[in-house]
């Protein structure tokens, strides 16, 4: 990876390069332009109220330094992590509100354009909620499953309802520390609430507050986001698909689903394979429709639909600069108002879709899940309508790489065993022999700032190489796909002697693509399904397992980070700390959650270092759990041959299955 | 690699469901839809189909049905580049090709093609194997005379390597099905070409000429699941963790693999058996769906036995005394006939004995073994008949009077396993032979004084410090003996008739069969021997004298609860504990109220006739209709797998004659149907009981298969009688 790029991609890099020759400004060049303020950047920076904003700096800034009010930098500091958390929390569960209103609705017949398309994930769920199931009709259990996980959002008292499915020990650890969330909004407003002028000074106490409010993003809002989007749309299985820009095509209509919620786009797949869509687009002189997707909503529909995507965050005004975008969707989160500036140099009509969502200079046409198609067809048209509109003007980039996507916790657990014998038992295994030395989640976004996606490049061929087996989702996922990386022949070719036996065995590639960043939810349930299976840790802390964030940007990035470490995953971010000014607020966030969680929050930005920080906390995990020293190439259970003696002790060492199926 | 494995798998699931489903296609246009079948002597449909989605195949039109799972499993073949993930999806298809693979085999036995009969040596294959078998091998599969079970498919690459091979697992104990060719070349052709006996007593069992036969091998293991584990129909995770943990099955393939070899693998490979096999062959390594590898690779057939064994984590202890022929229990069922022995002894041709007697320390010396006899070795030599007095003297610090039966026992499976070797009978009704093979191998009079020595140490090691065996071979030595031999048996019988419940303070627990059935616990009393018939009361005291940790524990009787129906403080406690809590109490002596539990492998069922008052009794092997309504095999489910069942109990048949049978219900007089089978074998001692009990003629009054198969019939035979359960009061 070399420093002089921009981007590590190389489709991209040569948009920004044909960018560059004709002036068009993108957020590379911005990010080169605008430093960071070293002050807010740091976490020094107090503007709650208006007698600041205060710049808490200088010699001894940790002792010394006072805002007017009198806080010092560790409050500060917190707050401004509180704040990050509370508004990470805020859009990951807001997105998870409108999945549950929506599956209510069509529990209802009030969204007649959507149906429950997984009956079997509907009566998991619940079976979490103690909701009957059998003998009912669907509608009807439907209906209470979405009116029991909504009030996961407005509950005032009590525990979240999927605060149980996390292993025992850890639901102990949060109770002893009082962090099981109530409800999300209760939460979300209790940090805001804190964070207020001359509320919570404490920095322990508001970060405390931190990870009650983090765990509510991923046991509560992100967690049911995940599984009703599984109800309602199906949950994904293995799916080949394509990334990168040459996904776009030259001689059809191109439309591009961006932003992070499944509803409309999933409503396209089916509207743009309508016989009318189509011959609409060939009177316009197309040959077709494509459809394709960026950031998470793509992810949403490639895990289930095979749509390819155009990559993540950093290439939306890229994707705009190929010419070849009739229309782009947006709905909410990571979308750059900068692409209806850039739109305008181009043909590419810009739509925003949600009610919550609007840039100066987009058309908006706004989504309502009740007369889905209807608007989904109008959309349609609009794209279709601007294709005879495209001019040669852009960048036709034809690189696209292939891709195997789909890995639900439902399917990862099945690949283990298949219908009758699925279970997390050959990767624990695996694990405990030393085939595979560790799980990493590498997720979070692709950053201007740093050679765009080339961390996840590099840490993703590393991983592998050293057998760790990596989980991805969002924008990571999109980096690794686009580079190639999403198939099984990766682990034949890049994969350490371990993990590549054990991709040979499943046939799967060394990474998993999860799918969008509120999956991340689905590693919370994997990583509780090791600790049900046994033989490694009996709860997710202590697993040779750690979650890495190496391009965050977005602050829903730092709510699932916390989440991770409150869970008791460590957690490495890249970059600068947006807490660095603060040792005591680094020292809680890394140190103490540690000690209380068997999760940690690091900030790194060398992507070496963060490699190797990443291995040492595996390598101690297997030490803890007296696993076989990792040595490549070297692994093998140790062999217990059993005699009649032997077998009659099964019943009293054997520990029941509890699989996720 | 592991794509290949998966991509044959697949395949073959396809083409034998079709298969399956044109053969089907068939049945249905010449039998129709509700044509019943069973397979033969089974409670369990098509077992596996039965036991992992509880669905019971009673007719063709159920094939239908049945089939429709198997389609629901099959999948597409993983692409040559960019492929999805394969090993669920192979596992599914082996799972669909094994419901196919029993359809078709079914279809094939109402079609009169199976067991296979080979055209050219008129060999007849075993076929299905029935439930009797299966409860019959019960107790070796939990005495660790039978510690796994092998299944070779196709051919070696000569007849000399297929002989060592199965020489191999014989010696090791372990129960070998045969099944698959090699373009017609077959272990079992191998076998029958060299004349090595096959059969169950031998361990060898050959299935059938074709991949598909394993399947029988694959619906045995799932039975003793749904038979000793008590394991529901349809619970598949369930069956299929038991079938990893507890059955040591493995594959061996020999000779190319096909696809519907892959198949059928990858369907065992759900059952965690692994497969290893002597080609150039993908491996998987990776663990965690079988305990170690899937599938693996040995071209060296002398290690392939050995490997396979490790490949499935099983541990193999073998004893073998120091004599020039195989040993091991394999070789125990092996017959001598006439022409091809080279002497015998006793079996009312010579006088012969044998007798164990305790001696102190100092008295004897350790394995020693005298010859008496004038020109023995002469006599010997010339074959023919001898006279043969065995006295093995025993001495131990732990050595008691009463564990001399339990190692006179002993010497029939001591002389028996050795290949060449045949005994018969026990005390002075005994019969040995040697065979004219053994004796070429080298085999002499003194071996079998080596192998009592031996073996009696091997298998009684805490209690024997020493053993010194004496064969006598004048008959003037054998007939003095046998006097002193005969007063000892006397007392002994004796004693052990005075022997009750009352008279001791400690009962023995069984947990044998505790690797197979978990949730089971025999107790043991002096007048209720172990259901499996195996394990009496002094079999229990010395088993734990031998071993203190072992599967017999002893059992405080504490205080008497309920002496009429036989429920004991101490007894109680204990099966709380070694049932996890699963029963509370237990009553020996009564089949209405928490009766004793059953494994599986017990020797007869008693079952409760409402209609006359009493209960019925049916011995494994018997096949024909019940009284009940019900045949064994159907019977034996409802009893098996630790469950207490009122009305229902699995016993050994000895119990029959104890003064404690249902002792609370009535006893003897309770018996309305019992089978001719038994009703010969118990005779003497049975007509015995019934005079104590105030009705000499009892037995005849007692409905056999002859004159009732069913209750209405049987009721008018014990009115006919006047059978003594008619006047008793309710058993309700």
């Amino acid at each position: 990876m070399s420093e002089n790029i921009k981007s590590d991609a190389r489709g991209a890099e040569q948009i920004i390069e044909w960018g560059e020759s004709r002036k068009i400004e993108t957020c590379f060049d911005r990010a080169d332009r605008l430093k960071p303020c070293p002050i807010g950047s740091v976490g020094a920076c107090c503007k709650v109220c208006h007698m600041g904003p205060c710049r808490l700096v200088g010699k001894d800034a940790e002792e010394e330094a006072r805002g007017v009010c009198g806080a010092t930098l560790p409050t500060v500091a917190a707050r401004n992590m509180l704040r990050m958390i509370a508004a990470g929390t805020a859009a990951h569960s807001d997105h998870a509100r409108g999945m549950a209103f929506a599956l209510l609705a069509v529990a209802k017949g009030e969204a007649k354009d959507y149906k429950i398309t997984d009956v079997r994930k509907l009566y998991r769920v619940a079976g979490y909620l103690g909701i009957e199931f059998e003998g009912r009709e669907v509608n009807a259990v439907a209906k209470e499953v979405a009116e029991k996980l909504i009030e996961d959002f407005g509950r005032q008292k009590g525990e979240g309802n999927f605060i149980t499915r996390a292993p025992k020990k850890t639901q102990e650890r949060w109770r002893k520390w009082g962090i099981v969330p109530r409800g999300v909004d209760r939460e979300v407003c209790e940090a805001m609430h804190r964070t207020n002028i001359g509320v919570d000074h404490d920095p322990d106490h508001l970060l405390t507050q931190g990870l009650r409010t983090a765990l509510a993003d991923g046991w509560l809002g992100s967690m049911i986001s995940t599984d009703v989007t599984d109800i309602l749309f199906g949950t994904p299985k293995p799916i080949k698909a394509e990334a990168s820009f040459g996904i776009f095509k030259e001689d059809e209509v191109n439309l591009i689903v961006h932003g992070h919620e499944p509803l409309l786009a999933e409503t396209l797949v089916d509207v743009v394979a309508e016989p009318e869509m189509v011959e609409y687009a060939k009177s316009k002189g197309a040959k077709g429709i494509n459809l394709g997707g960026m950031c998470c909503t793509a992810n949403e529909v490639l895990m289930r639909h095979g749509i390819p995507t155009a990559g993540g965050f950093t290439n939306q005004e890229l994707g705009i600069m190929t010419g070849l975008i009739d229309a782009m969707t947006v709905d909410v989160q990571c979308i750059m108002p900068a692409i209806t500036e850039i739109s305008k140099k181009f043909h590419t009509k810009v739509i925003t879709t949600s009610e919550k969502a609007k840039i100066q200079g987009a058309m908006h046409v706004e989504f309502d899940e009740h007369k889905a198609k209807e608007i989904a067809r109008e959309i349609v048209k609009i794209a279709v309508d601007n294709f005879p509109n495209r001019t040669a003007t852009g960048s036709h980039i034809t690189d696209k790489a292939p891709l195997i996507a789909g890995f639900s916790h439902e399917y990862i657990e099945y690949m283990q065993g298949g219908t009758w014998r699925g279970s997390f038992r050959p990767l624990n295994d695996a694990i405990i022999a030393g085939r595979v030395r560790g799980v990493v989640g590498l997720a979070g976004c692709d950053n201007p700032r740093v050679p765009s996606t080339g961390l996840h490049h590099f840490l993703a061929k590393e991983l592998i190489k050293n057998d760790v087996l990596i989980v991805s989702t969002g924008c990571g996922s999109a980096a690794c796909g686009s580079a190639g990386y999403l198939t099984p022949e990766m682990a034949l070719e890049n994969a350490g002697p371990g993990l590549r036996e054990v991709c040979e065995a499943i046939g799967i590639p060394p990474i998993l693509h999860l799918g969008a960043c509120v999956d991340n939810s689905r590693i919370l349930t994997i990583a509780s399904a090791m600790a049900a299976e046994g033989g490694l840790s009996d709860e997710i802390g202590g697993m040779p397992a750690v979650g890495i964030a190496p391009e965050w940007m977005s602050e829903k990035a730092i709510a699932i980070g916390c989440y991770f470490a409150a869970s008791g995953i460590p957690v490495i971010f890249g970059g600068e700390s947006p807490v660095e000014a603060s040792k005591e607020v680094t020292r809680l966030m890394t140190e103490v959650w540690f000690e209380r969680f068997m999760g940690a929050l690091h900030f790194e930005p060398d992507p070496e270092k963060m490699l190797a920080m990443a291995l040492q906390y595996i390598d101690t995990a297997r030490e803890k759990l007296k696993l076989r020293k990792y040595e490549p190439g070297k692994f093998g259970a140790e062999r217990v041959l059993m005699d009649m003696a032997a077998r009659r002790e099964i019943e009293k060492a054997a520990k029941p299955h509890m699989g996720i199926y | 690699m592991s794509k290949l494995i998966a991509s044959a798998a697949i395949r073959a699931s396809h083409t034998l469901v079709t298969r399956a489903e044109e053969m089907l296609e068939k049945a249905i246009a010449a039998h129709g839809e509700g044509h019943a079948f069973e397979f033969p002597d089974t409670a369990f449909y098509l077992p596996m189909i039965y036991a992992m989605t509880g669905f019971a195949v009673k007719t063709i039109g159920d094939m239908k049905t049945a089939l429709g799972f198997a389609k629901e499993l099959l999948h597409n073949e993983p692409e040559d580049a960019l492929w999805k993930p394969y090993l669920g999806e192979a596992l599914d298809s082996g799972m669909a090709t094994l419901f196919a693979e029993e359809i078709i085999l079914a279809l094939r036995y109402i079609g009169g093609q199976e067991p296979v009969k080979d055209p050219e040596t008129g060999y007849e294959y075993n076929g299905f194997i029935t439930d009797t078998i299966q409860r019959n091998l019960g107790i070796q599969l939990v005495d660790g005379t039978m510690p796994g079970f092998a299944a070779i498919i196709g051919a070696a690459p000569d007849d000399d390597t297929a002989v060592t091979i199965v020489r191999e697992l014989q010696e090791k104990n372990i129960l070998t099905f045969l099944s698959g060719n090699v373009d017609g070349n077959s272990v079992t052709k191998q076998l029958l070409r060299k004349g090595v006996a096959l059969g169950w007593d031998t361990r060898i069992v050959p299935l059938g000429p074709d991949t598909e036969h394993t399947l029988y091998a694959l619906d045995w293991a799932i039975r003793a699941s749904l038979i000793f584990g008590g394991k529901k129909a349809g619970d598949f995770k369930e069956h299929l963790k038991y079938q990893k943990d507890r059955v040591f099955a493995f594959a061996m393939v020999l000779g190319p693999l096909n696809d519907i070899i892959w198949s059928t693998g990858a369907g065992a490979i759900n059952m965690g058996f692994p497969a290893v096999a002597d080609t150039d062959i993908p491996v998987i390594h990776p663990t965690g769906v079988c305990t170690y590898e899937e599938v693996d690779k040995e071209f060296d057939h002398a290690k392939i036995v050995q490997k396979a064994i490790e490949v499935r984590g099983l541990k193999i202890v073998v004893e073998k005394p120091p004599i020039p022929v195989a040993y091991g229990p394999a070789f125990e069922g092996e017959r001598i006939r006439k022409e091809d022995m080279f002497i015998e002894f006793g079996g009312q041709r010579t006088p012969a004995f044998e007798w164990v007697r305790t001696k102190e320390l100092e008295e004897i010396e350790d394995n020693k073994v005298i010859i008496v006899g004038e020109n023995w070795q002469e006599r010997f030599e010339q074959g023919g008949k001898m006279p043969l007095g065995m006295v093995i003297d025993v001495a131990g610090r732990k050595m008691q009077k009463d564990f001399e039966s339990v190692i006179e026992r002993k010497i029939h499976h001591n002389l028996n396993e050795a290949q060449g070797l045949w005994h018969m009978g026990q005390r002075d009704i005994n019969w040995v032979r040697i065979s004219n093979q053994a004796k070429k191998d080298g085999l002499t009079l003194e071996h079998i004084g080596i192998i009592q020595a031996t073996m009696t140490h091997s298998r009684f090691k805490s209690i024997v410090d020493k053993v010194q065996v004496t064969l006598y071979m004048d008959e003037k030595d054998v007939l003095a003996l046998h006097e002193e031999a005969k007063k000892a048996y006397k007392e002994r019988d004796e004693r052990l008739g005075s022997m009750t419940d009352e008279s001791v303070d400690t009962f023995y627990s069984c947990l044998l069969c505790q690797s197979f059935a978990p949730s089971h616990t025999c107790v043991i009393t002096p007048e209720r021997l172990g259901l499996c018939g195996a394990y009496n009361w002094l079999d229990g005291k010395a088993a734990y004298e031998i071993d203190p940790t072992g599967g017999n524990q002893p059992i405080r009787k504490g205080e008497a609860i309920d002496s009429v129906k036989g429920r004991w403080t101490g007894v109680d406690e204990y099966i709380k504990s070694a049932t996890g809590g699963a029963l509370d109490t237990m009553n020996a002596y009564t089949i209405m109220d928490n009766p004793m539990t059953s494994c599986g492998c017990f020797e007869c069922i008693i079952a409760i006739v409402p209609e006359a008052n009493g209960v019925m009794i049916v011995q494994r092997g018997h096949t024909g209709m019940t009284p009940a309504g019900m045949k064994f095999s159907t019977l034996a489910g409802s009893v098996g797998g630790g469950m207490q069942t009122p009305g229902f109990m699995g016993i050994g048949r000895n119990f029959i004659t104890s003064k404690k049978f249902l002792y609370a219900d009535g006893g003897l007089k309770r018996i309305v149907w019992m089978t001719k089978n038994l009703k010969e074998s118990l005779k003497e001692k049975f007509n015995q009981r019934a005079a104590e009990e105030g009705v000499p003629d009892l037995l005849d009054k007692i409905a056999d298969e002859s004159n009732a198969e069913d209750s209405e019939k049987l009721l008018e035979f014990l009115s006919s009688v006047g059978h003594p359960a008619l006047e008793m009061d309710p058993m309700f």
